[in-house]
């Protein structure tokens, strides 16, 4: 079974039709990219997988949970949605991480506040609260580590180049181990020349076997980390494929045009 | 003289801090109720407030203080003096003047939860989006976003305007004179009378400096101790 389903999918802003009805699956330790022209509505899927904007219809389901359908009357319970959220992970284009923690508290934060909960709920004690608290720590040094800033531990966001905030940002969402993580366009905002690090760390993600579902303007990074990739155009997919079949052999004029355009850009 | 003119604005300087001090106490927090209501999704809730905001704002607070000391009196009396009695007129009728110390307070309370209430809206709204969907996506509860991610920043952004705010409010405690509420000013005010002496009434300054430098150069620790990020 897919990891990731997203079925029918529509979503609209007042009178203007952003995603007209998109399915498509993920399956466990794949990689999909999402290409197309702006106002697509690439950020907006994104959005809704994420459940940070909820689709007028459809259902998205991952790992076996369905974590959005909008057929569902009952109403969530605070824990439900909390689980649904955690099912997904996403990377901003504008990285957001938390000014005013160091590199480790930005990795750490959202983790802790869920373990504490945790032990308040099972009245475990200070001594159990402290090693789980520890354990954190241990994790997300090693996570900082794989995206190569072991030595930004106690840096603060603003003394770190884009690049470098990007992969913080992506530490961040890793620690929480999401089955799915998602990126919003992870290199757009910053320097050509800095990239580079960022593409470098999601293809190690990748090779990992991490599921991800990738929205990019890299064509060349797209083709060479996704096992898929989905063309979308005015909120439908236009096409969908291997990198070989939509780059090298696309079918519509459209996909061409873009294609074409996005080369010579 | 200096000896005994110094501890009769001291004296007077006492109800001025502590006119201070229980306003802040008061209007930080209530400010807080207040930007809450300002922003909030009801739109009825939001419309009240900001509408109370826009009253509070747009009159002085001389009058304001006038209003509050005199006004219930001015009720009580109009109501003992209908002819019908029910529970409404009763009650109104039972409304007498406020103590003036506590009219004062009432006022002051007031009228700076409104000021503060409109800085801390600015410090909040200016969070930008992103910093709130980061939260969420990670799982954070709404509230948790609030405490643990948007708060500092928030209090980073208004340290200055606050600073300015409370540095008025010092200064705006002299208007508690205009009820006979025995501040520095007053003190310093009664010994033209008593002793035809004008320099108790300008020496009232040095304390608002002293004060209000003390103040000035804790607002500057503050907004250094944030200093150690930007956002
Ligand atoms: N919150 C919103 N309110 C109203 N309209 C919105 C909102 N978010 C997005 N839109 C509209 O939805 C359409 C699709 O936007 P979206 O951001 O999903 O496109 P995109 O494919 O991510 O584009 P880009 O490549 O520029 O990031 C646009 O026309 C946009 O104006
Ligand atoms: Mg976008």
């Amino acid at each position: 079974m897919a990891i990731l389903e997203v079925n029918n999918i529509c979503k609209r802003f007042q009178d203007n039709e952003v995603l007209k009805g998109i399915s498509f699956s993920l399956e466990e330790g794949q990689v999909l990219s999402i290409i197309g022209s702006s106002g697509s509505g690439k950020t907006t899927l994104l959005r809704c997988i994420t459940g940070l904007e909820t689709a007028d219809s459809g259902s998205i389901c991952v790992g076996g949970r369905m974590t959005f359908d909008s057929e569902r009357r009952e109403k969530l319970s605070k824990a439900e949605k909390r689980e649904n959220q955690l099912c997904t992970g996403l990377v901003f284009q504008s990285f957001n991480l938390f000014p005013q923690y160091t590199v480790l508290r930005n990795v750490t934060l959202a983790k802790e506040l869920l373990v504490k909960e945790t032990c308040r709920a099972e009245k475990c004690d200070k001594k159990e609260k402290k090693a789980r608290l520890a354990a954190i720590e241990d994790e997300a040094k090693r996570v900082i580590e794989s995206v190569g800033l072991s030595d930004k531990l106690a840096s603060y966001p603003c003394e770190l180049s884009g690049g470098q905030q990007q992969r913080v940002a992506i530490a961040r969402a890793l620690m929480l181990s999401p089955k799915v993580l998602c990126f919003d366009e992870p290199t757009s905002a910053l320097d050509p020349e800095i990239t580079g690090e960022v593409l470098a760390v999601i293809r190690k993600l990748a090779e990992e076997g991490r599921t991800m579902l990738i929205v990019t303007h890299e064509m060349g990074f797209a083709r060479e980390v996704s096992n898929e990739v989905i063309f979308m155009h005015d909120g439908v997919i236009g096409e969908q494929g291997s990198p070989e079949e939509l780059f090298d052999r696309p079918q519509s004029t459209r996909l061409k045009e873009f294609l074409s355009a996005a080369l010579h850009a | 003289m200096f000896w005994t003119v110094t501890q009769s604005l001291l004296k007077g300087f006492g109800t001025t801090v502590e006119i201070f001090g229980l306003t802040l106490l008061l209007a930080l927090p209530l400010g807080l109720l207040l930007s809450f209501g300002s922003m909030s999704r009801f739109r009825v809730l939001k419309w009240l407030v900001k509408t109370f905001i826009w009253i509070i704002r747009g009159t002085p607070l001389m009058l304001q203080l006038i209003i509050i000391y005199y006004g219930p009196g001015l009720v009580g009396t109009w109501a003992q003096g209908l002819e019908q009695s029910n529970f409404l007129v009763d009650w109104l009728a039972s409304w007498s003047v406020f103590d003036r110390f506590v009219a004062v307070i009432v006022a002051f309370v007031i009228n700076y939860s409104c000021y503060f209430s409109e800085i801390y809206r600015g410090g909040i709204e200016s969070i930008s989006r992103g910093q709130y969907e980061a939260g969420q996506v990670l799982g954070m509860t709404r509230t948790q976003v609030f405490f643990k991610v948007v708060l500092l920043q928030v209090v980073k952004r208004i340290v200055p305007p606050m600073s300015n705010e409370i540095i008025t409010l010092v200064k705006d405690t002299s208007l508690a004179r205009i009820i006979a509420v025995y501040e520095i000013i007053w003190a310093g005010q009664s010994f033209i009378k008593s002793a035809g002496l004008l320099w108790p009434l300008f020496y009232t300054g040095v304390f608002y400096l002293a004060f209000n430098g003390l103040l000035t150069v804790l607002f500057g620790r503050i907004e250094k101790k944030l200093n150690y990020f930007r956002g």
